[in-house]
């Protein structure tokens, strides 16, 4: 273990990125214009089930402008396949075509791309088009896919079910429910939410005749995932497609998989012989994307009398949608629910089983949290009821559950490393008491108004290793990440990582770990990322794994370029290794002083290579790797909401909202905050504002922001963010994640907040979003109307 | 078929009067894919989330909801004209200060917004900033630290008056 905190490491520096950002000189992949470029969008599907009977693209070729259009006939594409190796009692394979053939499973899948040489003219295009199909009964729910004789999505897929895992069944754990002096049930729905990011999914594909490459720039978190898949459906080597990332409007996990869109404007770029850009508008970003986080949850839990937690039963449902994504597989959801539910909890008895089902909805992907919000929602709902049962205070009855010493190895065989998770829920109460919300709570009980604190108390496994990914039987393991640094005769260097910022600020925060290294400013560190053909491998930036696992791969590659320029140093120096130090951008020998600038020790690397050591080689070069070969480290924080219910119009307002995390060493504590605020407006997005429904055909309700309710300031709160540190032992900085806490604790706090205020009615809410009819018939219960 | 109209857009100060356009082409797209300033963004392009706010003789405007033949003959300002002389003006300095952005894509239009409020009231509370900040859509702050950001420039603004 080195150094944590240096010069950078642990301030709030500027970003990196801002300047470009903030005066339109960012790129973007809307923002690429190629000659000869002609712009892409697809016919797609307008019946959730059924099968295709033909295809009329004859009027669709007669608009001014189109070029082309092609069907899944037109271009040879192999399939997008994601696979579990588990057994076929545990996981189906279905494979997602490119362009569908013949059988369409959601509204808005592609069915043929079309080409104009402008994007007006695409659109004529599209309208053009003519669709005929064989209209099946949709599957539109998980209670309809599984219902017996539904129709099948997959005629692979029995009773739909694309995985069903039980696990951790602990022997006994029936008696020790039925004995227990306390068992409450939650049962609860979330809703299906769209990642959102503000710029849609993009692809610019070009050929590239001198590099012999298929240059493909896309805004995906996994560039090498994208490279991948590019190649193996269109048989072709890897080294021949490139994939170059540019500045990302946010992902967020929508783009942390591969779409089928990205793999046809590459086919398309090839058979048509020009470059084409496609740029998916709002309504197909809404419905035809990737979706997320609508889940089913029905778990019991059993209580002794003082409030100790006895045993968890859980029964987890969780609807994909029409396809597993790449490389995640349907899995990704109950596989994650399941193992980490128990959470910040000592659970004795724990039983659980976890399906994921397939739906003729828009295929779902990884979306910030990944099953956590829901499992935090759903463990926190259990305790506010047994506090309720047991007459105890709810955040005692925390508390007395809380894993206090650590490592903890859990019944859900995971094990926890060191975290805050007593003292940051003790430290979010304190403020919110210290401020006073208690008594105006109690005042507005009895002037009538309807004020409710609620909290959320949980951890977060971030940098999942291949360890962690090898659990879960994926085919493919991402886990570890790459870093190659580089000095040029200027002194600086030049650093490539696996990750890839889409908001992040690895510009700013990989920079800070490697100049804390090398005595460099971070201005004189560059970092590289989003390139296939300059990074050896990566696997992008997902599961808040960039900070702990990239900033450890490139913490380490700085350390051994520290050495190279340490040996060189000594050399030149006359001295011995142990007699030099790194010291303000040079080698220093210890015993006199005498030292060499880091320009003076390059000048020699790179001009005068007769000068070297004689077993030396020329270039001040280093790479290094890493991994987490155990469980991960865990971030944790506790969030505390007040909410404020407004007869009348059902409105629940946010008061305050109090977030005390802890996420190790901060490497920029402003980039944590920003992290922790947007990831809790998304939370709150969720828990009040944003879902895609479904009617009975199939159609999503939801096309526009007009139907989608993003929530905006007006709904966002000012939330306060106070820090705790507990640094992991093995991340080369000291880091944990921090991408996904804010959202994935926000929820519980927020729904706990909501049925605190609810108290007075006795009624009990378990769904998200929660809306305002559902708070107006609540309030009506006890005769509260506007 | 589709007829084409030459206009002459004035965007940043600077007249463009070669521009052969179609009437159904939006303002947005002709800064962005006919002038080539791509800094206004497109998010939506159907007026709700702001990404492609522009000035029209001093007010916000959503861009894609503007057709290009309509601004003929008005100003428009974007984003590319805040800096001078390479250095970012004190609105994007406090943005940048306040981390009011992360991936940057809404920046652009949050940033046009503010000015063209700020312009016409140069006092307003924090209340007001944020109600304002509330006709866009940002996915990745929270939204606090934009509102922080206005209302910061907004009183240095005051106090250099």
């Amino acid at each position: 273990m080195t150094e944590r905190r240096g010069t950078w490491v642990g301030s709030s520096v500027g970003r990196r990125e801002d300047p470009r950002l903030l005066t339109g000189q960012g790129r973007f992949v809307d923002d690429i214009h190629l000659p000869q470029m002609l712009h892409a969008q697809f016919v797609r599907s307008t019946i959730a089930a059924g099968t295709v009977v033909s295809i009329d693209l004859s009027a669709t070729l007669a608009v001014p402008g189109v070029v082309a259009a092609y069907t899944a006939a037109d271009l040879d594409m192999g399939d997008i396949t994601a696979i579990l190796d588990r057994p076929a009692s545990e996981f189906v394979q279905t494979d997602m075509p490119v362009l569908a053939r013949d059988r369409v499973r959601y509204v808005g899948e592609p069915l043929a791309i079309v080409l104009a040489e402008d994007p007006y003219a695409v659109e004529d295009g599209l309208e053009a088009a003519r669709v005929t199909y064989d209209a099946d009964a949709p599957v539109v729910s998980d209670e309809v896919a599984m219902a017996p004789g539904a129709p099948l999505v997959h005629e692979a897929a029995t009773g739909n079910v694309l995985v069903d895992v039980s696990m951790f069944a602990t022997e006994g754990i029936d008696r020790i429910i039925d004995e227990a002096p306390c068992v409450v049930r939650v049962r609860a729905k979330t809703g299906r939410q769209n990642a959102l990011p503000l710029e849609t999914r993009g692809v610019v594909a070009s050929w590239d005749a001198r590099d012999e490459q298929l240059l493909v720039q896309t805004c995906t978190q996994v560039p090498h995932q994208v490279r991948t898949v590019m190649a193996g459906c269109l048989g072709l080597a890897e080294r021949s497609v490139r994939v170059l990332v540019p500045d990302m409007g946010g992902g967020f996990g929508l783009k942390c998989v591969v779409g089928r869109e990205e793999i046809a404007v590459g086919a398309a770029c090839l058979k048509a012989g020009r470059p084409v850009k496609w740029i998916e508008d709002r309504r197909d970003a809404l419905t035809a994307s990737f979706l997320a986080r609508e889940q089913r949850y029905d778990v019991r839990a059993a209580f002794d009398g003082d409030g100790r937690l006895l045993a968890l039963d859980a029964d987890i449902v969780c609807d994909m949608g029409a396809y597993s994504c790449y490389p995640f597989t349907a899995g990704i959801e109950p596989l994650m629910a399941s193992a980490e539910l128990p959470g910040v909890y000592k659970v004795p008895a724990y039983r659980v089983r976890g399906r994921a089902v397939t739906t003729n909805k828009a295929p779902t992907a990884p979306y910030r949290g990944v099953s956590r919000p829901q499992i935090v929602m759903v463990m926190e709902r259990l305790f506010e009821r047994a506090a309720r049962e047991l007459d105890m205070d709810p955040v005692e009855i925390r508390r007395r559950n809380l894993i206090t010493e650590f490592p903890y190895t859990g019944i859900n065989d995971v094990t926890y490393d060191p975290g805050s998770y007593l003292e940051s829920l003790d430290l979010c109460e304190r403020v919110l008491k210290d401020e006073g919300w208690y008594e105006r709570r109690g005042a507005a009980r009895s002037s009538g108004r309807f004020i409710g604190i609620g909290y959320s108390c949980f951890s977060e496994r971030t940098g999942y290793g291949s360890a962690a990914f090898a659990k879960r039987k994926m085919a493919v393991v991402p886990g570890f990440d790459m870093a190659e640094i580089r000095m040029d005769l200027s002194g600086g260097v030049t650093v490539t990582t696996g990750t890839m910022s889409h908001g992040q600020s690895h510009e700013t925060t990989l920079a800070q770990i490697v100049a804390d290294r090398l005595g460099l400013d971070i201005a004189e560190v560059k970092i590289h990322q989003g390139d296939t053909d300059r990074i050896t491998y990566g696997f992008g930036t997902f599961a808040s794994r960039s900070a702990t696992i990239g900033g450890s791969a490139v913490a380490r590659a700085a350390t051994a370029l520290g050495e190279r320029l340490l040996a060189l140093g000594a050399h030149l120096l006359e001295t011995t290794y142990d007699n030099v130090e790194l010291d303000a951008r040079r080698v220093r020998r210890r015993d006199d002083g005498r030292a060499l600038s880091f320009e003076e020790l390059a000048d020699v690397a790179y001009l005068k290579a007769h000068l070297l050591p004689k077993d030396a080689e020329p270039g001040l070069t280093a790479s290094a790797t890493f991994d987490v070969h155990g469980d991960g480290t865990f971030s944790n924080a506790a969030h505390g909401a007040v909410v404020e219910l407004h007869p009348g119009t059902g409105q629940i307002e946010i008061l305050r909202y109090v977030c005390v995390e802890d996420c190790g060493v901060a490497i920029n504590p402003q980039v944590v905050e920003g992290q922790a605020r947007g990831g809790i407006a998304q939370g709150i997005a969720g828990a009040l504002f944003e879902e895609i429904t479904y009617d009975e055909q199939g159609e999503p309700s939801c096309a526009s922001f007009i139907d989608y309710k993003v929530p905006t300031a007006g709904e966002i709160p000012d939330i306060s963010v106070h820090h705790l540190e507990t640094p992991c032992a093995f991340t080369e900085s000291g880091a944990k994640g921090a991408g996904e806490g804010g959202t994935i604790g926000a929820p519980a706090a927020v729904l706990n907040a909501v049925n605190d205020a609810l108290r007075p009615t006795g009624v009990e809410l378990d769904d998200t979003p929660i809306r305002p009819e559902t708070v107006q018939r609540a309030l009506a219960t006890i005769g509260v109307f506007a | 078929m589709t007829e084409k109209l030459l206009i002459s857009l004035t965007v940043n100060g600077r007249t463009h009067d070669d521009l052969v356009i179609e009437s159904r082409h939006t303002l947005v797209d002709v800064l962005r894919h006919q002038i080539g300033l791509t800094g206004t963004h497109v998010g939506c392009e159907h007026g709700v989330c702001g990404a492609c706010t522009v000035l029209l003789d001093g007010a916000p405007v959503r861009a894609c909801l503007v057709f290009a033949a309509q601004a003929e003959g008005r100003d428009v300002r974007t984003v590319e004209s805040l800096a001078s002389d390479g250095e970012m003006n004190d609105l994007q300095r406090a943005f940048s200060a306040h981390h009011g952005l992360q991936c940057g894509f809404c920046t652009p239009g949050f940033l046009m917004l503010a000015e063209g409020f700020l312009a016409e009231r140069p006092d307003a509370t924090r209340e007001e900033i944020r109600e304002v900040v509330s006709s866009n859509l940002c996915r990745c702050t929270g939204y606090q630290t934009i509102v922080d950001a206005i209302e910061d420039c907004a009183r240095a603004r005051e106090e250099s008056r």
